[in-house]
């Protein structure tokens, strides 16, 4: 459905993508993750047509965005960031000037925008200005707008960014659904959500591909740490210095629980310090009341990947 | 050539939702208001050789809400779009940049023609109260009011250009008004500087506005000025889209 081959993205002196190369096939649900300023909506906007790359190329459902830009919009429903929306018009209105403006067919018109209002829960607003509606609805809004024409491709760019927690649940639900029928490329970078509701992620940070898996091939592919969490009294012993001899720890950080201390150690993946950590509590005579393992969730495949250069 | 219909009646309802439009047709109805009533009132006092149409349209409050009107109606047309970013989902929906363009001038030629409209009003209470021809000639009236829809259609697309140039209406409106009153000028040179050669005052007398104002509402339909006003307008238009693509390689 999109395939990206060599894209660049200069300007005045800054690289905001650097030959990128990714393909993201029919029906699946493609997050683009990465720390703000990465390359996502630079990228999204190369896909959508909206500025065209310094080399590579790109195509949506296989028609070049660059030569054959009026083919590849026609196959996607672009969400831009921060849903820039018109607020003299009302809902329907707008609904109505986008599904033409996309080539709904008259006939179809009135079908497709209730069906994309109720989809998206706009009933209720239907009548009212744009520019008085909360920030939830207008994503629903920009949502709607990009599902009006039924569009094989959705692109969302950062779709839940704003919202509360229930906002984002019923976001993340929509979008949910709507991938059993469409493919789509969403950016963000709450991981939660990815984790939740993505087949496939990428990872890009400064513009470039860092890792481009499903969620858990990468959590058990990557070298990640995993953790381990001592809650003990360690008496007169300074446990930190202890635990840190332990063989495998990658570090360690300590806060306090009343007057038990809770020590968070990170280690090398695959080792489990565990029995080595029971063997020196015990023989330094700590009380312990718990002793766990935490496997690594994809936050730490993101904090590591993009960590690693600062 | 439906979602050029479609993008020029969004521009058509949008000029009316915004309040922008009916401070320029208030404003511009008074004057044109008042510049009736002068006519009449100066025709009162004295025998006149002209029309009162004819007066109507020569005199300075015409020219002054004239020149005036056309950054106030062109400047929202790209900036506001652009400073919104409303330019994003218009541009990634599958529509051509010259649908865009052309629709967003003929929306403000619209508004322009209704802004105009009402000013028919004056010449037939006038012709209904005095019994008498308020222009010199029918082909008074159409010369007057062709002269407006060229210099209008010139004059916007300036408009046009100066709002593509920029996210910002005001500097939008600044150029714009910089360069109409520029080109307007030019013209009245040939009318103040009376000891100009008679070379450079020929010259700028084929660019002057109001010469050609003066000779089409006496009814000589000169086609000199329909020719440079049409075909300057083109070519605003095509500056007009030109900097419109170049957009997304300056991004």
């Amino acid at each position: 459905m999109i395939k990206v081959e060599n894209l660049t993205k200069r300007y005045a002196g800054q690289t905001a993508i650097d030959d990128l190369t990714f393909e993201v096939g029919k029906g699946e649900i493609m997050g683009f993750l990465g720390p703000n300023g990465a390359g996502k909506s630079t990228t999204m906007r190369i896909l959508s047509s909206f500025m065209p790359p310094t080399s590579g190329r790109a195509s949506i459902a296989g028609f070049d965005v660059f030569e054959k830009s009026l083919q590849a919009r026609a196959h996607l429903g672009y969400m831009p960031e921060n849903v820039p929306l018109y607020n003299d018009m009302r809902v329907t209105e707008y609904l109505e000037y986008r599904a033409a403006l996309k080539g709904v067919a008259r006939r179809r018109m009135n079908e497709r925008i209730g069906d994309v209002k109720e989809l998206c829960g706009l009933k209720e607003v239907e009548k009212k200005l744009i520019g008085t509606l909360s920030k939830g609805y207008r994503q629903r809004v920009g949502l709607a707008d990009a599902l009006v024409h039924e569009p094989d491709l959705l692109i969302l760019d950062e779709p839940t960014s704003g919202l509360d927690p229930n906002q984002i649940r019923q976001v993340r639900e929509l979008i949910r659904n709507l991938g059993r029928q469409h493919t789509i490329l969403l950016s963000t970078h709450i991981l939660p959500e990815v984790e939740m509701t993505c087949s496939r992620i990428i990872i890009i940070n400064r513009g470039k591909i860092e890792a481009c898996d499903t969620p858990e091939n990468l959590v058990n592919q990557m070298r990640t740490a995993t953790g381990v969490r001592l809650e003990a009294k360690t008496g007169h012993d300074n446990g930190l210095e202890e635990l840190k001899k332990i063989v495998g720890v990658k570090d360690i950080s300590l806060t306090a629980d009343e007057d038990w201390q809770v020590f968070s150690l990170r280690t090398e993946a695959g080792t489990d310090v565990r029995p080595e950590v029971f063997r020196l509590a015990s023989d330094r005579h700590w009380t312990v009341r718990e002793l766990s393992q935490r496997k690594a969730t994809l936050e730490d495949v993101f904090v590591e990947i993009t960590h690693a250069d600062v | 050539m439906r979602k050029f219909l479609t993008l020029l009646s969004r521009e058509i309802r949008s000029y009316f939702y915004s309040p922008i439009a009916y401070v320029v047709l208030v404003f511009f109805l008074l004057v044109s208001g008042v510049d009736f009533y002068f006519q009449v009132s100066f025709m009162n006092q004295r025998a006149v050789e002209y029309s009162v149409q004819e007066a109507f349209f020569n005199s300075v409050f015409f020219w002054f809400a004239f020149v005036l009107i056309f950054p106030l109606i062109t400047m929202r047309l790209f900036a506001e779009e652009f400073k919104l970013g409303t330019i994003e989902p218009l541009m990634t929906a599958p529509v051509r940049d010259w649908q865009v363009v052309l629709a967003k001038y003929f929306g403000a030629l619209f508004f322009y023609i209704v802004l105009w409209l009402p000013t028919l009003l004056y010449f037939v209470i006038f012709q209904a109260i005095t019994r008498q021809p308020a222009g010199s000639s029918s082909g008074a009236y159409f010369g007057s009011y062709l002269m407006l829809l060229l210099l209008g259609m010139f004059y916007l697309s300036i408009g046009c250009f100066a709002s593509v140039l920029t996210r910002n209406q005001i500097v939008a409106a600044i150029i714009s008004f910089a360069a109409i009153t520029l080109l307007f000028f030019l013209g009245l040179v040939s009318f103040i500087l009376l000891d100009v050669d008679s070379t450079t005052r020929q010259l700028l007398g084929y660019f002057s506005a109001i010469e050609h104002m003066q000779t089409l509402s006496r009814g000589e339909i000169d086609t000199r000025p329909m020719v440079l006003y049409l075909s300057m307008t083109v070519v605003m238009l095509v500056f007009t889209y030109q900097a419109f693509q170049s957009r997304k390689w300056r991004l």
